[in-house]
């Protein structure tokens, strides 16, 4: 669906306050720098900034498709083509790892907020398309924009303080957060500030509620079934997961893993140091693997699921039309099939339906051996194998159960990528596959 | 001024408040044992420990959303009747008919705030390892209460009845019914058959026992209303009152040694 003139007028009044908001923004952050931190230049450079996203405001209430700010149809295409779940999930990896490693690069204040500018411009261009804005907009839909960007801001935040302390450990200095340890008095200093978060908070949710009426859809009907259903977008990163695992892992087995795992978290991290303040490299392991859990394979998949997942949950491109006739191959192979047949050249083996049920299980045995030996060896080969080489000083430290309950834990989480990296290079559909026992992974 | 000084003086407000205003430092920590809502705090706190750059103010704000929900639901609770029958138009009364029908915007928004606030508070909490010792526990409990705030969200989201509801629910709790053992499409539920009868049905299974039923239907839409309103609140009205109870047991907002 190309944008039309109908569209755009009921945008321009919204990319209008929108653009005039950055503005605003933007012009108090440069009189902050210009009279509080003495930052001339950078002040000159916010306000030209600021008067540049005036003329975008004014563009965008022109609301004509000749006027109003957005990119190029040929990006967005070219946004469509370069995007799917490989690129994606790889590409939101490659941006985590980035930031990470120059941390103390993208922490620096005018360069965070150089980023965020250029994220919030980037919005406001995208908003301008239909396809984009029709999937952004749906009610449900804006509390995710909301969380990506204070996620976004409070990464900031709390990477900002570890760096500091990072770079005072390494010096020999104490944390931050031990300089300014005098005490007081909790009324006046906490109760108020408390208030004032309770009153900023009631107003934020009024002025939502206002501007933005709760969904309400047609009456529940059991007979018609929208596409794409969708769970409640909290839930999307799990349902994304059924893309590669059955409802029984995806849905059962490994949010209940999570949820262990996070309770085992505390007695599983022995490490002493980093203990109520911010640090990274105190604490690297522990920080990349949660970090990983969290923003990769929580958030990520989140929008994916909600933003890039329509109709018959096939992948579309941020600028394209959720066509419910786009036709996906699908080619997933079963392991037992890639080995028995195609690497062998012989047929599955089977058993007669009147046999006694030990040859049955044997021939299901049989049958599944290339997957059992390979998950065999995943989950009970390599815990004590790591154990003796990458693990050894956790293993001395954690003791035999601790280290066994946190290897097998990662292996689970693992086996989530793993199997995406397999569907997408092998087309595997099932390690295992036991339809007899509803049992594929 | 004569008028504040008056009351202030009067017997009435003296019950209340059995000190003078907290205008001085031993008013202001008289108030802080006195105050029934107030001594959940301590008196005096590290500097460092009210930082908001330090804290976000995020477990706070989570606390207060779940007062504006609790406030806002019950409110809600005076409209709304969870039968097939009234439930869809009573949400769309309250919408077209309701005078200042910003009601159920504010919770439902609420709600989604406070999924955002909760996992934002956890961040936080990961991110400065306030969860090692001596706050081990005090985690796990925050981990349920985690569990429990996205139980809430989803029982909720049931209620109005709409086309996004029902088959939302219904995407989520097909999962039970792959429950290893437990659901009749999950792995080795054919385990469970006693003398040829098998024990997991589409009528007996994990998926049955959330739903009251074989498919999102009315005994659903009872079940989840008893959940969102009155057994989930309990549970978790229970839980924080712990959770703010150990912070201060393990030693106040943490802190490096």
């Amino acid at each position: 669906m190309h944008s039309n003139g109908l569209f755009l007028k009921d945008v321009a009044g919204f990319l209008g306050g929108y653009y005039t908001a950055l503005a605003v923004m933007n012009a108090v952050a440069a009189y902050i720098l210009w009279r509080r931190k003495h930052q001339t230049g950078w002040a000159i450079v916010w306000t030209a900034f600021a008067s540049a996203l005036m003329v975008l405001a004014s563009l965008a209430m022109s609301g004509s498709a000749a006027w109003v700010p957005a990119l190029p149809q040929a990006v967005r295409s070219l946004v469509n083509t370069l995007s799917g779940p490989v690129n994606y999930t790889a590409g939101t990896t490659a941006l985590l790892l980035i930031l990470f490693v120059f941390r103390k690069f993208f922490v620096q204040p005018m360069v965070a907020w150089t980023v965020l500018n250029g994220a919030l411009v980037l919005m406001g261009l995208s908003m301008a398309d239909e396809n984009f804005a029709s999937i952004v907009m749906k009610p449900d839909n804006v509390p995710i924009v909301g969380l990506v960007f204070l996620l976004a801001f409070f990464t900031w935040v709390a990477t900002k303080q570890a760096v500091v302390n990072d770079e005072r450990i390494a010096q020999g200095l104490p944390p931050m957060e031990k300089v300014n340890d005098e005490k007081v008095l909790v009324w006046p200093d906490l109760v108020y500030t408390e208030l004032i978060c309770m009153v900023g908070v009631t107003a934020f949710l009024l002025v939502w509620a206002i501007l933005l009426q709760a969904p309400l859809e047609e009456p529940a009907s059991s007979v018609k079934t929208p596409n794409p259903s969708k769970a409640p977008w909290y839930f999307l990163g799990l349902q994304e997961m059924l893309v590669y695992f059955d409802p029984w892992y995806a849905g059962v087995a490994l949010p209940s893993m999570v949820i262990f795992g996070l309770m085992a978290l505390p007695y599983l991290d022995f490490n002493k140091k980093g203990n109520g303040y911010y640090s990274i490299a105190e604490r690297k392991f522990s920080y990349l693997t949660f970090q990983f859990g969290f923003l990769e394979l929580w958030i990520t998949l989140i929008i994916l699921g909600t933003f890039l997942r329509g109709p018959n949950w096939n992948f579309f491109g941020p600028f394209e039309y959720w066509s419910p006739y786009k036709v996906e191959v699908l080619n997933n192979v079963d392991l037992p099939q890639m080995f028995w047949v195609n690497l062998l050249n012989r047929p599955l083996p089977r058993v007669a339906a009147d046999a006694p049920w030990y040859a049955h299980v044997g021939t299901i045995l049989l049958r599944e051996s290339p997957g059992l030996l390979i998950m065999a060896a995943y989950m009970l080969l390599l815990p004590p194998l790591l154990a003796v080489t990458a693990f050894r000083n956790y293993f001395a430290k954690m003791g035999f159960i601790r280290y066994m309950v946190m290897i097998n834990l990662m292996l689970l989480m693992l086996t989530l990528p793993l199997k995406m990296v397999l569907r997408w290079t092998l087309n595997l559909k099932y390690l295992i596959s036991i339809p007899e026992f509803s049992l594929n992974f | 001024m004569a008028l504040g000084e008056t009351i202030r003086n009067s017997q009435i407000w003296k019950s209340i408040f059995r000190h003078p205003m907290p205008l001085d430092r031993r008013n202001r920590i008289v108030v802080m044992l006195t105050n029934f809502f107030l001594h959940l705090h301590p008196v005096s706190i590290k500097k460092q420990g009210i930082a908001l750059s330090f804290t976000w103010c995020m477990g706070g704000v989570t606390f207060f959303l779940f007062l504006v929900e609790t406030v806002t639901g019950v409110l809600l609770m005076f409209y709304y009747r969870p039968t097939l029958e009234w439930a869809y138009n009573d949400i769309l009364a309250l919408r077209d008919v309701t005078s200042l029908g910003i009601l159920r915007e504010l919770h439902r928004w609420g709600a989604h705030a406070m999924v955002i606030t909760t996992w934002l508070h956890m961040y936080r909490v990961f991110l400065t390892g306030s969860y090692k010792p001596p706050r081990e526990f005090n985690w796990v409990i925050g981990v349920i209460l985690l569990l429990l705030t996205l139980l809430l969200s989803f029982t909720g989201y049931l209620l109005p009845w709409d086309q996004l509801a029902i088959w939302a629910i219904t995407v989520g709790s097909n999962m039970a019914r792959a429950s290893p053992i437990l659901g009749y499409e999950g792995p080795g539920q054919q385990l469970l058959t006693i003398g040829g009868i098998d024990m997991i049905t589409d009528g007996s299974d994990a998926r049955f026992g959330l739903l009251g039923a074989r498919f999102v239907g009315e005994e659903t839409l009872n079940r989840f209303y008893v959940l969102h309103c009155i057994a989930i609140p309990l549970a978790v009205a229970l839980l924080l009152a712990i959770h703010f109870w150990r912070v201060r047991k393990d030693g106040g907002i943490s802190g490096p040694l």
